[in-house]
């Protein structure tokens, strides 16, 4: 295999006594992590930074990053967030049957995760996989990033691609017993956290994988979803209360032939969060739902939670569904930038696109935007936004039947966010994410 | 049981007096009637009642047992034992109605300082009273008055205020939309629910409703007042006669 020219990060002329990265944002940004060179994942590590030095870091003025300040994501370091001494609410997933791969400070921690033995299912730690002459991750990784870059630009994931510390590489051949869960730690208060996960789901597979937990001061996460015909996988995010939490996420998907992507995020509070979701339904009878459910309070703090979307229908009878939800109040911020499109010859599509902010005062502000981009002429598209507040004849209903206020408006705010939370499939992950949605909304009303 | 003097009532957004000096008293086991041209002030009573925002009391008392109700709550005043069935009730999607009325049950023990109910307690409970409003176990599992029909959430109307016990029941304009046989099975659950205890103020357009829950006094309302109160026979008048002629009499018209 040639080796590939890297081309040399461009210098601006340095000022005496000025530093480097002022004049320079992404060197000075390359420069403060340390990125790992990988074996398999060499080529593409390379690819991925020339790439990256192509297009250079987001600045506010572009297109996709107007509603999202970039500066905290192109910081050459975190600003420390400090360790909590105790969770503010208990594992969600901790009596859950499931196989755990455990990374703490970005890095694959074996003797916290358990045995990786699943039946149908393959998994390494990217730090292992790439150690591995032949193995198929230096085919795969970076490739579904690589794609996802047009025609919208992703400076973060190609930074992610060239810099991944470790991540989780797994193979479904069969129907998973029980889900596998990804559990991110940390240990130091002000250190980057890049993990980069490739998922590869064989014909029929099926596969349910959980995120959760605060991997870093400053989190970026990328999953590669390459799922084949008829295999489903199932994503679940979530994001307890209490994480300070300045993250850019962004899930890679293309769905074959009747294969299926279902992923639901939910999120409380958090600081500057931006996810991105970027799928290609490129075969027939393809279905992808992305769906997020976020509750956001910035009494303690700035809260700002992005979605962005960007679904591609390539081929026939293609189903999309996007239900986000954001539950905003103190002056909590939410964003949903949603795209759909349809290309030439993707007929019979059927996308849907929904986003609701529920702004429980005056304080706090959702920005949408929906976008549709159709060249195909037997389609059914459909998007809509809403922002409000609190159905008062609701509210007066429930009250006038002896539910105090308090409840009340958790009640209509779980009621708000129903929708979403029917996105998720499993009856058992679904009940457990609405408890904890409940119990949050519950003391934060007895606070 | 229910005692309104003087009523005086005006919109909280717009310079509109609403209701201006309604008298009405319903004593125990009593069941009165409220009829009236549409605007005259009948389901505003109903929500001030209840609570609702919006509204600006200028003058006047209303009092349950005494009890001054527009100081308090709507959630204070349901569990003295107020209860208002509305006219549309609201639909809440995600919410089991199940989860709805246990919730309402127990947060009104608790008010009152009893137990709250067993979820065992709380089911052959609400199974015996759904029973009897023909409410199949699909209906309690859905979500609140969600894809209801119309006779379908009067029925769940019935049905919480059949699980609340409240001691004074209003019910706004109960029989609108519903068919005769829906309207009957409503009537039946109301009538069910009298007691020498209990207390009812039935506001309605038509004698219809009327002809299956038999008051004990109708009220004639016209323009923020109770113009005319008299017997049964007040709301027979009405129907074959409309309202011309006792808003004439009262000089009024």
């Amino acid at each position: 295999m040639p080796e590939m020219q890297v081309r040399p990060v461009q210098q601006t002329p340095t000022v005496e006594g000025v530093p480097s990265h002022r004049a320079d944002p992404l060197a000075a940004r390359l420069a403060a992590l340390d990125p790992a060179q990988g074996q398999a994942t060499a080529r593409a590590r390379r690819d991925a930074l020339e790439r990256l030095q192509a297009m250079g870091l987001p600045r506010p003025r572009d297109e996709y990053w107007r509603y999202t300040d970039p500066a905290p994501f192109n910081a050459p370091a975190p600003a420390p967030v400090p360790m909590d001494d105790a969770p503010i609410d208990p594992p969600l997933f901790s009596d859950l049957d499931r196989l755990r791969l455990v990374f703490v400070d970005g890095r694959f921690d074996a003797g916290a995760s358990d045995p990786l033995e699943l039946t149908g299912v393959e998994i390494l730690p990217l730090s292992q996989a790439d150690l591995q002459p032949g193995h198929w991750i230096g085919e795969s990784y970076g490739v579904l990033e690589t794609v996802g870059q047009s025609p919208v630009r992703r400076p973060f994931a190609a930074l992610n691609t060239a810099a991944a510390t470790d991540g989780a590489v797994i193979r479904v051949t069969g129907r998973a017993s029980r889900p596998v869960q990804l559990l991110y730690r940390r240990t130091r208060p002000d250190r980057d956290a890049t993990l980069h996960h490739v998922l590869r789901l064989e014909p029929g597979a099926e596969l349910t994988l959980i995120e959760s937990g605060l991997a870093g001061a400053r989190v970026n996460i990328v999953v590669e979803a390459d799922i084949a015909p008829r295999a489903r996988l199932h994503h679940i995010v979530a994001h307890r209360a209490g994480y300070p939490r300045v993250s850019n996420t962004h899930l890679f998907a293309r769905v074959a032939e009747g294969g299926a992507l279902k992923s639901f995020a939910m999120a409380v509070d958090g600081l500057h969060m931006r996810n991105e979701f970027v799928v290609e339904l490129a075969g027939d009878d393809a279905v992808v739902h992305v769906a997020g459910a976020m509750l956001g309070d910035g009494a303690g703090g700035t809260i700002h939670d992005d979605d962005t979307v960007f679904l591609t229908h390539a081929g026939l009878r293609g189903e999309s569904r996007q239900v986000f939800k954001k539950v905003l109040k103190n002056g909590a911020v939410g964003v949903f930038q949603g795209k759909i499109l349809v290309r030439p010859g993707a007929q019979k599509t059927d996308g849907y696109q929904i986003s609701q902010a529920l702004l429980l005062d005056e304080d706090s502000q959702f920005l949408g935007k929906p976008e549709l981009e159709i060249y195909a002429d037997d389609v059914k598209c459909s998007h809509g936004s809403t922002t409000g507040a609190l159905d008062e004849t609701a509210l007066f209903y429930l009250r006038s039947r002896g539910v105090p206020r308090e409840r009340a408006v958790v009640l209509l705010v779980l009621s708000f966010l129903a929708d979403a939370l029917a996105e998720i499939e499993d009856d058992d992950l679904r009940e457990r994410i609405a408890e904890r949605l409940e119990d949050w909304l519950t003391a934060r009303a007895e606070a | 049981m229910l005692e309104i003097k003087n009523l005086h009532v005006k919109l909280e957004d717009e310079d509109k007096q609403i209701l201006k000096g309604v008298n009405l008293t319903v004593p125990a086991g009593q069941v009165h009637a409220i009829m009236g041209p549409n605007g005259s002030g009948k389901s505003t009573a109903s929500y001030v009642l209840a609570g609702r925002d919006g509204y600006v009391v200028t003058d006047g008392t209303a009092t349950l047992d005494g009890e001054d109700l527009l100081e308090m709550e709507p959630e204070q005043r349901a569990a003295a034992g107020l209860f208002l069935a509305f006219q549309y009730p609201v639909e809440i999607p995600g919410v089991g109605n199940m989860t709805f009325l246990r919730t309402a049950v127990n947060a009104q023990r608790k008010a009152r300082g009893e137990d709250e109910l067993s979820a065992g307690e709380f089911l052959k409970l609400v199974r015996q009273k759904a029973k009897a409003l023909d409410i199949d176990a699909d209906m309690l599992k859905r979500p609140v008055n969600v894809g209801f029909s119309g006779g379908e959430k009067k029925r769940n109307e019935i049905l919480q205020m059949a699980m609340l016990e409240p001691r004074m029941c209003i019910l706004d304009e109960t029989d609108s939309g519903l068919d005769v046989d829906a309207m009957r099975l409503v009537a039946d659950g109301v009538n069910a629910l009298r007691s020498p205890e209990r207390s009812f103020l039935v506001i309605t357009h038509y004698q219809r409703l009327l002809d299956h829950i038999r008051p004990d006094v109708v009220h004639i309302m016209h323009d923020g007042r109770i113009v005319k109160s008299g017997g049964p026979e007040l709301a027979i008048e009405v129907e074959t006669n409309g309202y011309a002629d006792i808003l004439a009499e009262v000089g009024d018209a």
